[in-house]
């Protein structure tokens, strides 16, 4: 049985090697690619992002273990970062995940952000897909919410959970990572702290907020207006807009289904205790509920069409990035054209133009 | 660019001298390894199934309770029995001398007891890793 | 300290102004001074920073007559296997001249898992004795009538539990409670931060300690209750001044929990004691043992209103660092523990546990135990060293150096203080990060050689001879599965489960647990069972990993 196909089978050992392969953007990798694609597309991909300390290992935990209670298999891709120093990572998540049994219906794999060629969105997609194909019901994406990369991770999944707790100010934290925005469910964890009433209030209104800021027409359309289903029509919020670019490429269609205010979507704020497994029910609930929303209001499928477009626009620019590395001639070429273009003996659009150039001539 | 090694830190046992293996973790992320720490308090099968699913090229396995003599083996035969039959196994902690051979013949390539020179258990991993690193 | 570091002496005629280091340190960094001179020491009031002996603020010892009075406790932890073997054990060191009794649980015990759980595998007997239920602990202590001995359990998350089980034993052996004595270590706080043997959250914990505190202050009146124990934050990698502030901190914590529980703080206070670990820094250990006897009597007095003489005075147990014993070379380590015997007797202990040689390599050989033990004897009857109260105090140094660990400790306990105190400390994982940060400190300290272990990164010796050692026989295992068999199937199965209900909803109300615990234990309720009954209502922690 080839890889592709031990894959598709859902093997374990044939999942967790076709995973290092791609992570590793190998010839391997790229082939098996190929071969389980079409059989991609069918998981619902969560995010899970919020600041260090809130308990999202614990939440993804408890998440996974009342999905497979509905009978569902479960991926987990957890990202952590690598250290710019030594290019070294601790990939801590294990420490709080899959006690006790081993449960074969949930596969984790820990990711490293690395400095990857394409980006950290890039290989998490290639990964996902991996997982995807092997059968996994729900996959997990759970990163740290720091940084650009992250937040790009975050756009991968159908519907992104944003976690906080009590007494950290994580609200201005999260406002200040820019991942209040991303938010589809916003979960306040470790709620049988105090002050956690408080910071579901708090969300609430900061969420109410920010739909009356980013969503209305003009600034004069209230919070009650919002929610009394006044929604506008362009919804693209900040960080989308200036994220990836996939917004301005086009895909960022009215009511794609996506971010902070799809048509019709207000963000729930729940309460959970997720060592204790409390609120993760309704949790769960809340999932579905987006994606049947999507579903319903066609952002599935606008999704699908944004999502492909992008994943074609990173590969083209991760190869052609690649291409210039990978030779010694266009490497020299693109030396001499950027010492040029910084002394201004020539534009950058003249410079890529011959860049393009010389890899086309390469090619033939 | 070589991709860094993946090495999973494992704490099999009930011992929770975790001292040694957070020291090691911490040395290994530091030479440039991406690091799994498997947290105390882990079964074999617990170990096994990390060692498959996050697919890494070494399982560092500390042990100060004295049940290395029954715990590393088997969590070695777990690890081949699932297909994983081309990690670098390590053992470290408190190790008699005199149990060496038998987890040599178990399939540990270092034994690493109290006192090592972290940097020489770094390079003696780098130096065996079995899978080849792709490019 | 500072004061000294500034004035250097001028050089003698002839003598080169040159020094084998740019600086010299401490085993815990803290900085040494050429020489120390009455202006170190400037500020220091005699009655008021150190007082004779037994006196307030005890800096010089707990009591009056100390060692002339009576020696310390030489008492060697032992446990292995089963309970007939540590039982043997136990009789071997009485014959020998040992004063108390140290058990040593192994890690399925510490735990709360019965012998027969699949987690045990492996573990049954290796690091300690295996005690399933009351069977096992009337076997380990056939022989030895407890109201002529002193016990102490190192145990904590269970502790409750093995406590009622020695209760139990006292009862069946005829001795009234109020007749033995001993400790039991019940020092939840310092799991969480360094052991890591915990069961329960932090919360349901501590109310399992001041119910302790309670039934003992009422039925038990000279049992130690808790030993507050530094000598594993140490052992995990903390310095001295940690080891120092985060053990007093848990203590408070501890006086708190007790005054919160409604015990009056005199109640129980007096039957608190500490455990300390005596590393290689010889003053800097004595310096440490005087700073926390210091800083107690004060904080107790001043800060929690205590009125009896008792709660002012620590009393406390050593051991010699498990950490700095060498797999290398291990006949050096009986020089390293005698070293470390000496300060801790300087210091003032009230007990003392020396290592074996060989215990970097597995549990301790009869010869290496009693090489320790003699060791002690030695101290204790040749050296001369007991025979006058603290005689280090009053050196410049000396002085200096308890003056610097308790300004130290002080500045701890602001930054504790500063997280809402310890259990909050603990959630967020301040300590672990603090002792984490430490020890990989002196991990790159040993690598670059500032710090000099000899026979591991210098005066290296290769092909050195094996050292004999004691194997534990694999059989146990089966041996003490087949026995806890036995017993659960001969014992009144419906009385136990009708034990088990009871003290589950005990634990889910507010009454106090030990009667309940006692009562499953007489009922030969095994130790899992019971913690398994507790772990129903109070759930299990998981830490944060901290590296």
């Amino acid at each position: 049985m080839s890889l592709a196909d031990s894959v598709l089978a859902g093997d374990r050992r044939a999942v967790a090697r076709a995973i290092t392969l791609v992570e590793n953007g190998t010839p391997e990798g790229l082939a098996l690619l190929r071969a389980i694609y079409a059989r991609t597309g069918r998981a619902h991909v969560i995010g899970v992002t919020g600041p260090p300390g809130v308990g999202k290992s614990t939440l993804v935990d408890a998440v996974a273990t009342a999905v497979r209670r509905d009978g569902q298999t479960v991926g987990v891709i957890a990202v952590d970062p690598t250290s710019p120093f030594s290019g070294g990572a601790f990939l801590g998540d294990r420490v709080r995940m899959q006690r006790g049994v081993v449960d074969p219906g949930v596969f984790i794999r820990s990711l490293a952000t690395r400095g990857r060629l394409g980006g950290l969105s890039a290989a998490a997609r290639d990964v996902i897909h991996v997982l995807d194909a092997s059968g996994r019901d729900v996959i997990l994406v759970e990163t740290v919410g720091a940084g650009q990369a992250e937040v790009e991770v975050m756009e991968l999944a159908h519907t992104t959970v944003v976690v906080l707790a009590p007494g950290l100010g994580d609200e201005i934290q999260a406002i200040k990572a820019g991942i209040l925005e991303i938010g589809d469910v916003f979960v306040v964890n470790k709620a049988d702290r105090e002050g956690a009433d408080r910071a579901v209030a708090e969300l609430r209104f900061m969420i109410d907020m920010g739909r009356w800021r980013e969503g209305a027409p003009g600034p004069w359309l209230r919070p009650d207006e919002v929610k009394a289903g006044h929604e506008p029509g362009a919804v693209s919020t900040g960080v989308r807009a200036g994220g990836t670019g996939a917004a301005a490429g086009g895909g960022g269609a009215p009511g794609d289904g996506t971010g902070a205010g799809p048509a019709g979507w207000t963000p729930p704020v729940i309460k959970t205790v997720a060592r204790d497994g409390e609120g993760v029910g309704e949790l769960v609930e809340a999932f579905r509920a987006h994606r049947w929303h999507l579903a319903r209001t066609g952002g599935l499928e606008a999704r699908r069409q944004r999502d492909a477009e992008a994943e074609v626009r990173e590969v083209l620019l991760a190869r052609l990035v690649a291409a210039i590395a990978g030779d010694e001639r266009i490497q020299r070429l693109h030396g001499d054209l950027v010492r040029r273009v910084a002394a201004r003996e020539l534009d950058p659009h003249s410079a890529a133009e011959a860049l393009l150039e010389a890899v086309r001539t390469e090619r033939s | 660019m070589d991709r860094p090694i993946r090495v999973l830190v494992a704490k099999p046992g009930l011992d929770r001298h975790d001292r040694g293996a957070k020291v090691l973790a911490r040395a290994y992320r530091d030479a440039g390894f991406e690091v799994i720490y498997t947290g105390l308090d882990r079964s074999p099968e617990e170990i096994a199934e990390m060692a498959i699913q996050e697919d890494v090229d070494v399982v560092a396995l500390s042990i100060l309770s004295g049940a290395h003599d029954v715990l590393v083996p088997k969590v070695i035969r777990l690890c081949r029995e699932a297909g994983a039959d081309d990690v670098l196994f390590l053992a470290g902690g408190i190790i008699p001398d005199e149990d060496r051979p038998r987890l040599t013949e178990a399939g540990v390539a270092g034994v690493f007891g109290p006192g090592s020179d972290l940097d020489e258990i770094i390079r003696f991993t780098r130096e065996n890793v079995r899978r080849k690193v792709p490019r | 300290m500072a004061k000294a570091e500034v004035q250097r002496p001028g050089t003698g005629p002839g003598e080169p102004d040159s020094e084998r280091r740019e600086e010299f340190r401490t085993l815990s960094g803290l900085p040494v001074a050429r020489v120390y001179r009455p202006q170190d020491v400037a500020d220091l009031d005699y009655e008021r920073d150190l007082g004779d002996p037994g006196q307030f603020p005890f800096t010089r010892g707990p009591y009056a007559t100390m060692y002339r009075g009576r020696l310390w406790t030489m008492r060697q932890f032992a446990g292995f296997g089963t309970a007939e073997e540590s039982n043997a054990r136990y009789k071997y060191l009485l014959e020998h001249g040992q004063t108390g009794l140290s058990v040593a649980f192994d890690f399925p015990t510490l735990l709360g898992y019965d012998s027969d759980h699949p987690r045990s595998e492996g573990e049954v007997g290796k690091d300690g004795v295996a005690i399933d239920t009351l069977a096992d602990m009337e076997t380990l202590f056939d022989g030895i009538p407890l109201d002529q001995v002193t016990t102490s359990m190192t145990i904590n998350s269970p502790a409750a539990i093995l406590f009622a089980m020695y209760l139990a034993v006292a009862e069946k052996q005829g001795v009234a409670w109020d007749r033995i004595s001993g400790t039991i270590q019940n020092d939840i706080l310092k799991e969480y931060t360094a052991q890591k043997t915990y069961i329960f959250p932090p919360r349901p914990s501590m109310r399992l300690i001041t119910d302790v505190f309670g039934f003992c202050s009422r039925h038990v009146p000279r049992w130690n209750t808790i030993s507050i124990s530094g000598y594993h934050i140490r052992e995990a990698g903390a310095t001295a001044v940690q080891e120092l502030a985060f053990t007093l901190a848990d203590g408070f914590e501890y006086v708190k929990a007790g005054i919160e529980a409604g015990l009056d703080v005199d109640s129980f206070v007096p039957r608190l004691s500490f455990f300390w670990d005596i590393h290689m820094d010889f003053f800097e250990e004595i310096a440490k043992l005087r700073a926390a006897r210091r800083i107690w009597a004060r904080e107790l007095r001043e800060r929690f209103g205590a009125r009896d003489p008792r709660s002012w005075a620590m009393r406390f147990h050593c051991q010699t660092a498990g950490c700095s014993l060498t797999a290398q070379q291990p006949e050096n380590n009986v020089v390293r523990v005698t070293l470390q015997a000496l300060a801790a007797v300087l210091g003032g202990t009230q007990s003392l546990h020396t290592n074996s040689m060989d215990e970097a390599l597995a549990l301790p050989t009869e010869k290496a135990v009693r090489i320790a033990l003699r060791t002690q004897q030695i101290i204790a009857e040749e050296s001369g060293v007991p025979n006058t109260i603290d005689p280090l105090a009053g050196s410049y140094f000396v002085e200096a150096l308890t003056d610097t660990m308790e300004a130290q400790a002080y500045e701890y306990f602001r930054r504790i203080e500063q997280q809402g105190g310890v259990i909050p400390a603990i959630e967020n994982g301040f300590f672990a990060r603090e002792i984490a940060e430490a020890s990989y400190r002196h991990q790159l300290a040993l690598k670059r050689g500032d710090v000099t272990v000899v026979g591991v990164n210098k005066y290296v010796q290769e092909d050195e001879a094996p050292q004999p050692i004691l194997r534990i026989d694999p059989g146990i295992e089966k041996k003490q599965v087949e026995r806890l068999r036995r017993v659960k199937a001969e014992r009144d199965n419906a009385r136990v489960e009708r034990c088990l209900k009871e003290l589950a909803a005990a634990a889910r109300g507010t009454e106090n647990l030990m009667p309940y615990i006692l009562e499953a234990v007489r009922a030969y309720a095994s130790e899992g069972e019971i913690v398994g009954a507790l772990k129903d209502v109070f759930g299990v922690y998981r830490e944060e990993p901290i590296y």
